[in-house]
């Protein structure tokens, strides 16, 4: 089954890993990821704003092609995009004004942009339609004694009406995890921001982060982290570096995209090219457990 | 911090350009201060997302337009999901970054990333950063 897809920027940069191994994972469970012609970058960030809709324009650009090409959902695996395409639909289409005077400023569009895409992430995707029971199926290799801590960060859950779960006791990634095979751990400070794009001009406040986000899922027993954003990963795997420095009893651990880890449960195994994305080895502790 | 509270400074103009960039009624807040408890990084603010509430209602809008706390929030949306008034305190915070931005003050300046973080960092925190830091 085809699936129209958004990778998103970062997804073609440093974080080839997660789109390899989406695309591998969701062609084992039968779906073609099949990703839309001429996207451009979200934006990243949702503007806040009552008044400015041209930092709209990024994601409603998007939307626009992809009625253009007659698409009637898109599948993002990136939350931010998610996170920041959901937003900027709700709030252009929601006012009819915000509609029109977005319309005028896109008069150079051959179409008129009607707000009828629907946005959905890979999770969703997963649990509504591939379902857990048929993914528990296909595991070849189960994660049996892997202790997995779900990161979900602030944009699965935040704000609440575009939260793929609970906003506030989520388990959707737990039980992915749990079919197959896992110990899906939900630890405490799994919706505490990672200091995101921060990262850039107080990289103090999230090595902080970092070191306290870490350090819970170490206390509850996690011996690895899985996300679905490339920031949240950045931030916390690539960030350990200065966070050892800073903390010297901090404990490294690795961090995976979930779908890295359904590829190795899933018997799509592990591609060496993904090992060097990443900072913490993430190779170590699937050679302990017999995994790879 | 000791504030003059008079007639004369109470929901001045700016306070209701604050009111208009965000959409919310800075006078709803009750002070309860559960978005100043659930913030991650409220150790490094200099005035608490509550006080920042509170400030605008007083009218102090020049502490909070000068504020370190507006460039340390990261927009994660935990006081906005948390206020039991239903204030979304995020969008005050980027009211205040907005209000700076649009005068061209801000607290990334392109320029001055150094070539080995460049290397390293992912678009996704570059242009974040550039929306929500850069002038
Ligand atoms: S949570 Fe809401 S009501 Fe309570 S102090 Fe913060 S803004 Fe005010
Ligand atoms: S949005 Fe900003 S002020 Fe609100 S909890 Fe997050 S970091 Fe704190």
């Amino acid at each position: 089954m085809n699936l129209p897809y958004y990778p998103g920027c970062t997804l073609k940069a440093n974080a080839e890993n997660f789109e390899d191994s989406a695309i591998k994972v969701m062609e084992i469970l039968d779906y073609q990821l099949n990703e839309m012609k001429d996207w451009v970058c979200c934006g990243t960030v949702f503007s806040m704003t009552t008044d400015d809709l041209m930092l709209q324009l990024a994601s409603i650009r998007n939307l626009l092609r992809a009625e253009e090409q007659n698409l009637n959902e898109l599948v993002v695996l990136c939350s931010m995009c998610y996170n920041t395409l959901q937003r900027a639909k709700k709030f252009i289409t929601e006012d009819e004004e915000n509609l029109n005077k977005v319309n005028d400023l896109m008069y150079k569009e051959n179409i008129r942009y009607e707000g009828t895409v629907d946005i959905v992430h890979l999770l969703t995707v997963l649990k509504d339609r591939v379902t857990f029971d048929k993914i528990k199926e296909k595991v070849k290799k189960p994660l049996s004694s892997l202790k997995i801590g779900g990161y979900y960060g602030c944009l699965l859950v935040r704000p609440k009406e575009f939260a793929i779960d609970d906003f506030e006791d989520p388990t959707i990634i737990e039980d992915l995890f749990s079919s197959l095979g896992a110990d899906g751990i939900a630890f405490p400070y799994r919706l505490e921001c990672c200091g995101a794009y921060q990262t850039i001009t107080k990289k103090d406040v999230t090595i902080k982060r970092t070191y306290e986000i870490i350090s819970s899922a170490r206390r509850a027993g996690c011996e690895a982290i899985v996300t679905s954003c490339p920031l949240c990963a950045f931030n916390l795997d690539q960030r350990q570096k200065e966070t050892s420095e800073e903390f010297v009893e901090f404990e490294q651990m690795p961090v995976f995209y979930f779908t890295e880890l359904m590829s190795v449960a899933l018997g799509g195994g592990w591609n060496k090219n993904w090992t060097k994305l990443h900072y913490v080895n993430p190779e170590q502790i699937l050679k302990e457990k017999g995994l790879i | 911090m000791s504030y003059e509270i008079s007639r004369n400074i109470v929901k001045n103009e700016l306070v209701d350009k604050i009111e208009e960039l965000s959409g919310q009624n800075v006078f709803d807040c009750y002070q309860c201060g559960t978005c100043s408890a659930g913030c991650p990084v409220v150790e490094y603010m200099d005035i608490m997302p509550n006080q920042v509430m509170r400030l605008a209602q007083f009218g102090a809008t020049e502490d909070l337009i000068n504020s370190k706390t507006i460039w340390i929030c990261s927009a994660c949306l935990q006081c906005s999901t948390r206020c039991p008034k239903g204030i979304e305190v995020a969008k005050v915070m980027e009211a205040l970054r907005s209000i700076n931005l649009r005068k061209r003050v801000g607290t990334l300046d392109p320029n001055k990333i150094e070539t080995e973080d460049l290397q390293d960092l992912p678009p996704i925190a570059l242009v974040g950063a550039f929306r929500k830091l850069t002038g």
